[in-house]
This record gives structure tokens, C-alpha cells and sequence, in this order.
């Protein structure tokens, strides 16, 4: 009887994590996206523009749902596959670093405005949505942020955004390209580092 | 503003090729140096006026000026929603002008949102883009910034098309061409701290971003997927 106990309880358990991880994509940015501005316009030290504190709420809430090796790899198309694999590391690592700042820099202009999410058009078998989300601000035509995502074994993860029909991972691709053609994939890495750097004697400055 | 255009033409004229080789920006040369002088103009008169802008004005003024000028530009919007046979969204925009213009005060009050009739981005640019041509080379402008052969000329029908140009008092309208062009830089103030942030190359970065927007813009924010690599193509939404 015990034992039935037991084996239900972890039955239950497990039934919880797995509707954890396989929540809806839609729901997922909803959530982490709320709770986020939430946070924000509460906490007072972010408020009175604590980029440290705001990088490590960003880190703790935001990062668990992307996948940057994926957005890495996309970012370098091509050259990815001659990359090995600790220089995919590396370039992973510093691409993140340098996300998470240009995240923070975006969430530091937020002021109150309102999200509007998009229904989910997607079948129940998909496994790589676009999630529709909307910046309203009064006066202006909305913004709109799309955030492509695939379903992985650790849940949905996000591997590219789009903002005003810019994609991000897109956009770098250029650069990384002219970068990795110019001084080669190492010094694509150098580069990465340097900005990385500079942003943050830049920030400690603000 | 015109003789600006007419210096940018006069320089790809002149045309110099580059060797880093986008396709896209066989100007390259010429256009890094227009972009050079745009930052320096940027860095020493617009941002600072812009900034002091935002400083002394509160957010419920410059929403106000901000209509003021989404207004004027409806009819045109309008008129090139017709032009790309998007004709409920055409009427739609003269709709806001005149609810707008009429009940929200000359525009100062966007009532027509409430109402439902949903602002539009568009110019001749786009239109141009709907038809089928193509960007043409990268162009960038003195003053206006990153655009094309083909954008460049809807942004001179553009101003040729502009209700400030109706303006008799060339004082009063180059006042109202100013406080315009500093209520836009202001809105993209935290836009461009973010560019100089996340970009390597701020140049590339930005002539990356610019064929991206506007071809979503062409597109109305549907623009149908571009061959990523291996992915196979799929449908949007």
C-alpha cells in the first residue's frame, strides 16, 4: 500500500514537471514576460538604474528559455560547421554576454507599456512556432516582437527574435561573416570580447 | 533638404567602388562617408536637441506633438494604401484624418485609434516595393540616413508630397519641419543607444536592419520567409 503511495506520489511529481516543460510556447513568453515588467517596475534598484542588478534578474528569469548555441550557430551560418567545439563554445558564451547587455540597455527604457499576446497559431505536433507579441504605446503604430521557437528536450526554447520585422540573429550575420572572413573564427571570438569589455566599462560608468 | 538629395546624387554619380563587396552596397565607400557625416551631425546638433527635447518636454506633450504630425502624414499614407490596392486600409486612413482632425482637435488627440481604425505605415517606398521594383543599391543619405535607389525616390516624392510644403511662411514651416525632425529623433533616442550597444560594425548593422524593416514594412509585417540557410520554407504564422 505503501509502496502504491509512493509510486503515485512520483507518478504526480513527474506529471507536474512534464506540464511544466511542455507548457504552451504562447503561455511561456507570457508569463516570463509579465513577471519580468512586473519585477521591473518594483524593484527599486533597478528603477534607479542598477544595470547589475537588473543583468542578474535577466539572467535568472530570461536566459533559462533561449537557446544561444542555437542562436550562435545561426548567427555564424556557415562558418559554424568550421568552427570546433571550443571555439563554438567560446563563441556561444561571449554572443550571450553580449545579448544579455543589449537586453538590459531594452528593458531599461521600458515605461508602463502595455503587451497585447497573440493567440498561438500552431498545431498541437509543432515543434518550431513563432510566439506574437505586441508593444503598444500610445500615438505611435505597435512594435512588434515575434519570438521564433523550438521544442527541446529541456522545453521550448527561444532561437530567435524579431523586433519591427528585424531579426536579430539576421542582422548579425553579416558582421560575423566580415569578421570571421577578415581575422578567422578566433577573431570573431577577440572581437565579441572586446565590445563585451567595453560595454561593461561603459555600464559602470551609468 | 532637396539640395541634400541633389549633393547625395551628385556623389553616387561620382561613384566609388568598395572592396569589402556586399552586393547589396556597391557604394560602399561613398556611403560610409555620408554615414560618417550623418553621426557627426547626429552626435553634435541632433541627439543634444533631441535630448533637451525630451528633458523639458513631459510625455503627454510630445504624444501630443507627436499626433499632430501622424495626422498630417494620413492622407498620404492613405493614398498609398490606394495605390497598392489596399483600399479598406486607404479609407480607413482618411477616416483617422477626419475624425482626427475634427473631433481629436487637428489631430492632436488620435480618437480614431479608439474607434478602431488602426494607424498605418506607408510611403512611397513601399509602394514602389508593392510594384515589384527592387531596392537598387544601398543609398545612404545626407541627413535622412540609410535607404536605397528605390527608397531614396519615394522619400523625394515624399517630401515633394508633403502638407507642410502647403505652408506659405517660410519661417512657420521650416519651424514646423524642425520640431517634426526633432520629435522623430527623440522617439529613437533609446533605439539608438541599443544600435551602439549591441552592433560590431554599426554600419553593417544598420544596412543589415534597413533591408530587413523595409522589407517587412513592404509587407505590412508579413513578409514571406527568406531562404534561411537549410531551413525548409515554411509558411508564416
Amino acid at each position: 500500500m505503501k509502496n502504491a503511495i509512493a509510486v503515485l506520489a512520483s507518478l504526480l511529481l513527474a506529471c507536474s514537471a512534464l506540464a511544466q516543460d511542455t507548457a504552451t510556447p504562447d503561455a511561456l513568453v507570457k508569463n516570463v514576460t509579465l513577471e519580468v515588467v512586473e519585477i521591473i517596475s518594483k524593484d527599486k534598484e533597478i528603477k534607479a538604474g542598477s544595470r547589475s542588478k537588473l543583468i542578474q534578474l535577466i539572467e535568472e528569469k530570461v536566459l533559462p528559455h533561449f537557446n544561444f548555441a542555437s542562436m550562435a550557430a545561426l548567427a555564424m551560418g556557415q562558418n559554424w560547421n568550421k568552427a570546433n567545439s571550443e571555439q563554438k563554445k567560446a563563441v556561444t558564451e561571449e554572443f550571450k554576454t553580449l545579448l544579455v547587455r543589449t537586453y538590459a540597455s531594452a528593458l531599461s527604457a521600458y515605461s508602463e507599456q502595455k503587451f497585447e499576446f497573440r493567440p498561438l497559431r500552431a498545431k498541437p505536433t509543432d515543434t518550431d512556432v513563432t510566439v506574437q507579441v505586441r508593444v503598444l504605446q500610445p500615438g505611435t503604430q505597435p512594435v512588434p516582437i515575434d519570438y521564433s521557437m523550438e521544442k527541446t528536450a529541456a522545453g521550448w526554447k527561444v532561437y530567435d527574435v524579431m523586433v519591427g520585422g528585424v531579426s536579430l540573429v539576421v542582422n548579425y550575420r553579416t558582421e560575423f561573416s566580415n569578421s570571421v572572413r577578415n581575422t578567422g573564427i578566433d577573431g570573431l571570438i577577440r572581437e565579441l570580447q572586446g565590445k563585451n569589455k567595453s560595454l561593461e566599462a561603459g555600464g559602470a560608468k551609468k | 533638404m532637396r539640395r541634400g538629395l541633389a549633393l547625395g546624387l551628385a556623389l553616387l554619380a561620382a561613384g566609388c567602388a568598395s572592396a569589402n563587396g556586399d552586393p547589396r552596397d556597391p557604394f560602399e565607400g561613398m556611403n560610409r562617408g555620408v554615414y560618417r557625416f550623418n553621426e557627426t551631425l547626429d552626435e553634435f546638433v541632433a541627439r543634444p536637441v533631441a535630448r533637451t527635447y525630451r528633458e523639458l518636454l513631459h510625455n503627454e506633450i510630445r504624444m501630443r506633438v507627436r499626433n499632430f504630425f501622424s495626422n498630417l502624414a494620413d492622407p498620404f499614407i492613405g493614398v498609398n494604401n490606394m495605390l497598392q490596392g489596399k483600399f479598406a486600409d486607404g479609407a480607413s486612413d482618411w477616416a483617422r484624418f477626419a475624425f482626427n482632425s475634427t473631433l481629436g482637435l487637428l489631430g492632436v488627440h488620435d480618437v480614431a485609434s479608439d474607434m478602431g481604425y488602426d494607424k498605418h505605415n506607408e510611403d512611397f517606398g513601399q509602394t514602389f516595393g508593392r510594384w515589384g521594383v527592387g531596392f537598387g543599391p544601398y543609398l545612404v543619405l545626407p541627413l535622412f540616413g540609410p535607404s536605397s535607389v528605390r527608397d531614396g525616390t519615394g522619400t523625394a516624392v515624399d517630401w515633394y508630397t508633403d502638407p507642410l510644403g502647403l505652408v506659405d511662411s517660410n519661417r512657420v514651416r521650416y519651424t514646423l519641419v524642425g520640431v517634426r525632425l526633432t520629435q522623430q529623433r527623440a522617439d529613437l533616442l533609446d533605439a539608438s543607444q541599443l544600435l551602439e550597444e549591441a552592433a560590431l560594425d554599426r554600419y553593417v548593422f544598420l544596412r543589415d536592419a534597413y533591408f530587413q524593416r523595409r522589407r517587412s514594412l513592404i509587407y505590412d509585417g508579413r513578409p514571406p520567409r527568406e531562404d534561411v540557410n537549410d531551413t525548409p520554407d515554411k509558411p508564416v504564422n
